[in-house]
């Protein structure tokens, strides 16, 4: 009992050696010990713990090696721009900044499309019954990297356009930008491969990423589409690693290689399931890196589903305006994804393609190569 | 690295005695290293083993709370870096800052915005978290004063200045509620450590983007016996967000991946300084503090200070919030069975839907506010929207009639005739089969269900 009055005592001193020398001592005496006392003991040698501290050592950035990269996309050829994608060998800047910064492509539709939300309407409404003048203008007045061109009009149930019509389309929007395009379908199960394939045809050459290619259609002509017509092909699975990969797969059967895929992994928006994606795109992106051949293809966003959440549409007075709130949705469903490694980024609203572009372009940058404002005082200078 | 119920198991008794309800030791320690059970469950313990388990156990990320009781908030405590891997905890504190320079009307009527600022999403109240009372003024006593009126708030605190001497004063007022001190520097730490000691607080280190420095300085408050740290390691708002990124990941893997012991503490980002010297109005600064406070709580911040205080800028942050600490092992569900919406009675009309949380507090929500009688029965599709569960095979004929049958619909109301939803329109055929049921195909959206109750059934 002595000798633990003793220990006890010394544990009131701060000095660490001595406190960690006590600690072995303590170790053969716990068995004797009464449990008053052990409890004393007890907490004493919980600060004992928390005052252990080892020399100080040199402070080291945390970066990992990869063994595996991200396969680097070409989009635009021909008389297009030309746009990268992917290329990543890390995951973070401070580990390797990635050699092209996160691209976002415009949102243009092949017909007028009344149901767009009216914060978005309000910026094209001047230009919707041309798809070319409607690609102008996002390339043109808000910076447009790419333009996305949804052959919606092609759907059954729609208007039924003929994939040479589509290609008309095509055509028009071609002549009317040189940033390179994204060309979807109506998202018919039956059609979409055919109006892929005519749209191809239309754009031999300009390297545009056919969207998309799934299981659940005749994703073998979609491939050879863009292999007959120098293409890239969007793969798309639903949240789901497994159903990805099969697909990947399967293209990579039809002829294409992994510079020639993009991968959808679905975007669930912001409040409906966007913790699903932040996991799946995480996990795509982290198998990349670590080697998964299957997986290491740049990621694409359909970030336009934001729109279909209420919290941005909706009316609804206690919720403020939806002229902010739609596009902050946009911004956070598409900024997040971009967080967990998307590369391209299909969005609707001006302000939001601002806003993630300017977060995007930091990743190419080297850590602690950018001017930061002094903040040292914010405490007192923030209005 | 993160520990295993092997791990774990060394360290128990391993006596099998089943004192804690668990069959052995080792499904105890399967428990304990999930965290579904606490450690004095197991009353077998010395002291010293208790000890030695609890500092296994202790997250990679030490949970510090500030503000004491009702006030109470819990900042840190994550294992993991990706949340697939396990779930993060302790949803990132929101805390929303006021300065002590404002005149009194000003100050309260904040301090009361604050306070109501609340959004209803699947079933859960989201409202702010804390205070963070600026010393704008840069004076010692009226930012005591204004600590002091804040006793009155129901929020924690978080004490902002640099100076020790008006800190001191602010703590004399409002020093046994636990405040968060902010904050340590290079220049203050000496002083706003001894009153941190002193009044058993929390302390913020800030130091903007210099993570050697921030190292050390955490060390020297560690060497002071200080357990209860926050790391600020700057928020850059413009071009210099990429290194801020960069600051906060660096410090959660060198947590997570390293257990390195200066770097285990919660990480504070401030998206409040997005309003330092803004060009952009109101509006466009507001939307840019969102981003931000959403990139930042995507990559790791565990506490965060805004200024902003529309609801609009607030909603999808806490939205985000909401969604990321969801926990990935179980699905977010309510109860399958029949719920009463108004007043009911046997004539009440019967619609169907899932029991995913955001499907049915949605429907909910719009039956209630559509004003709407009636019954809802509510689908088990494993917590799934009406559509996956549709697409996923979840939402069938077979699983209606047993829901039918269990619930004891039949007993409560004299129609056989129920509304599903428009997105299950392919389901209606088989239910109407396995249930002798007829089915009314209702609209797409439960936005539209009220008034289609009313009018069409
Ligand atoms: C998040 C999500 C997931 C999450 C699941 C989240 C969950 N807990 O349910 C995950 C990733 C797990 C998932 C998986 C799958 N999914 Co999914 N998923 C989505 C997504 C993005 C959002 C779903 C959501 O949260 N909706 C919100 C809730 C509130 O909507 P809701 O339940 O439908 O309720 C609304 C209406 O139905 C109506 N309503 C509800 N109840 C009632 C009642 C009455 C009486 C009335 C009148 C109206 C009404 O009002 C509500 C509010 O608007 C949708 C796409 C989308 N944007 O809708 C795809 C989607 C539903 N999924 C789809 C598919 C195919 C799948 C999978 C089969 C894919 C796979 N990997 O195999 C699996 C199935 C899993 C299973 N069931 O076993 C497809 C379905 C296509 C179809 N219609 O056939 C969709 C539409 C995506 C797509 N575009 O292809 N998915
Ligand atoms: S109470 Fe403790 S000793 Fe007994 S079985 Fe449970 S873990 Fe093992």
């Amino acid at each position: 009992m002595d000798k633990i009055a003793q220990l006890l005592k010394l544990l009131e001193n701060t000095d660490t050696i001595e406190l960690n020398e006590f600690r072995m001592d303590f170790e053969e005496l716990e068995l004797h010990l009464m449990p008053a006392v052990q409890q004393v003991v007890g907490q004493a040698q919980q600060a004992a713990i928390v005052k252990e501290i080892m020399p100080a050592e040199e402070f080291k950035p945390p970066i990992h090696d990869y063994p595996g990269e991200v396969a680097e996309v070409q989009l635009g050829a021909g008389s297009r721009k030309q746009v990268f994608l992917g290329g990543q060998k890390a995951l973070y800047r401070f580990e390797e900044p990635q050699p092209n910064p996160p691209v976002v492509t415009f949102d243009v539709f092949d017909i007028p499309m009344p149901g767009l939300p009216r914060p978005i309407r309000e910026h094209f409404e001047d230009v919707m019954e041309h798809p070319g003048d409607w690609a102008k203008k996002a390339v043109k007045d808000f910076g447009a990297n790419m333009v996305t061109i949804h052959l919606i009009g092609t759907g059954p149930k729609v208007m039924d356009k003929t994939p040479k019509e589509a290609a008309a389309d095509i055509e028009e929007v071609l002549q009317a930008v040189d940033v390179p395009l994204v060309i979807g379908a109506s998202g018919d199960p039956q059609k979409d491969p055919v109006v892929l394939e005519a749209a191809a045809a239309a754009a031999e050459d300009e390297r545009c990423l056919l969207a998309s290619a799934n299981l659940d259609l005749d994703y073998r002509k979609v491939a050879k589409a863009a292999v007959d017509y120098n293409h890239a092909v969007l793969s798309w699975a639903i949240t789901d690693i497994n159903m990805q990969k099969t697909l990947n797969k399967y293209l990579m059967k039809e002829g294409l290689t992994q510079n020639d895929i993009v991968m959808d992994p679905t975007t669930c928006a912001l409040g409906y399931g966007i913790e699903f994606s932040i996991d799946v795109m995480t996990r795509t992106r982290l198998a990349a890196l670590k080697g998964d051949t299957d997986l290491q293809m740049p990621m694409s966003s359909g970030t336009t589903n934001a729109w279909g959440s209420r919290e941005a549409w909706m009316k609804k007075e206690e919720w403020g305006p939806t002229d902010y709130r739609g596009p902050i949705w946009e911004i956070v469903t598409g900024l997040t994804l971009m967080l967990c490694g998307v590369d391209i980024f299909m969005m609707l609203h001006p302000q939001s393609v601002k806003m993630l572009r300017e977060i995007g372009e930091t990743f190419t940058k080297e850590y602690m190569t950018t001017e930061v404002p002094d903040i040292s005082n914010w405490v007192s200078q923030l209005e | 690295m993160a520990v295993t119920a092997m791990d774990v198991y060394k360290l128990l008794p391993k006596t099998n005695c089943a004192k804690c309800g668990e069959a052995s030791c080792m499904a105890f320690a399967t428990k304990l290293k999930d965290k579904e059970i606490g450690l004095e469950i197991c009353t077998q313990l010395a002291a010293n083993e208790f000890d030695k388990l609890a500092d296994i156990l202790a997250p990679a990320v030490r949970e510090i709370s500030i503000g004491k009781g009702a006030k109470a908030m819990i900042a840190g405590g994550d294992e993991v870096l990706y949340r697939y891997e396990l779930t993060y905890y302790n949803q990132t504190p929101l805390v929303i800052d006021i300065s002590d320079d404002m005149d009194e009307a000003a100050f309260d009527e904040r301090v009361k915005k604050i306070e109501e600022i609340q959004f209803e999403r699947t079933g859960e109240l989201l409202t702010l978290d804390a205070i963070a009372l600026r010393n704008k003024s840069g004076d010692a006593s009226r930012f005591k004063e204004a600590a002091e009126k804040l006793k009155n708030a129901n929020l924690a605190l978080v004490l902002c200045s640099f100076d020790a001497d008006a800190m001191k004063a602010a703590l004399e007022a409002v020093g046994d509620e636990r405040p968060l001190i902010y904050g340590a520097t290079e220049n203050n730490i000496e002083e706003m450590a001894t009153l941190a000691l002193e009044y058993d607080c929390p302390v913020a280190l800030f130091v903007p983007n210099d993570l050697e420095k921030m190292k050390e300085l955490s060390r020297t408050l560690r060497a002071k016996g200080i357990t209860d740290i926050v790391l600020d390691p700057g928020t850059y708002v413009n071009a210099g967000i990429g290194d801020t990124l960069d600051d906060f990941i660096m410090i959660r893997r060198l947590a997570v991946e390293e257990r390195d012991e200066d770097f285990r503490f919660p990480i504070m980002g401030v998206p409040a300084l997005t309003w330092l010297n803004t060009e952009e109005d109101e509006v466009n600064t507001a939307i840019k503090e969102a981003t931000i406070a959403t990139t930042l709580i995507n990559k790791y911040a565990d506490i965060m200070i805004i200024h902003g205080t529309e609801i609009w800028e607030l909603i999808p942050v806490l939205t985000l919030r909401q969604s990321i600490f969801t926990d990935p092992r179980k699905p977010q569900a309510v109860d399958a069975g029949v719920y009463e919406i108004g007043e009911v009675n046997e004539d009440s009309p019967v619609a169907l839907t899932t029991n995913f949380a955001l499907t049915y507090y949605t429907v909910e929500g719009d039956l209630k506010s559509g004003n709407a009688n009636g019954y809802l029965l509510v689908l088990d599709t494993e917590g799934r929207a009406v559509d996956v569960a549709v697409a996923g095979g979840q939402f069938n004929g077979k699983a209606v009639a047993d829901l039918i049958k269990e619930s004891g619909i039949e007993d409560d109301v004299k129609t056989r005739k129920m509304v599903i939803p428009g997105l299950a329109a392919p389901t209606s055929g088989e239910i109407e089969d396995d249930t002798g049921w007829e089915v009314v195909v209702g609209p797409r959206d439960s936005s539209a269900l009220a008034d289609f109750l009313k009018e069409k059934v």
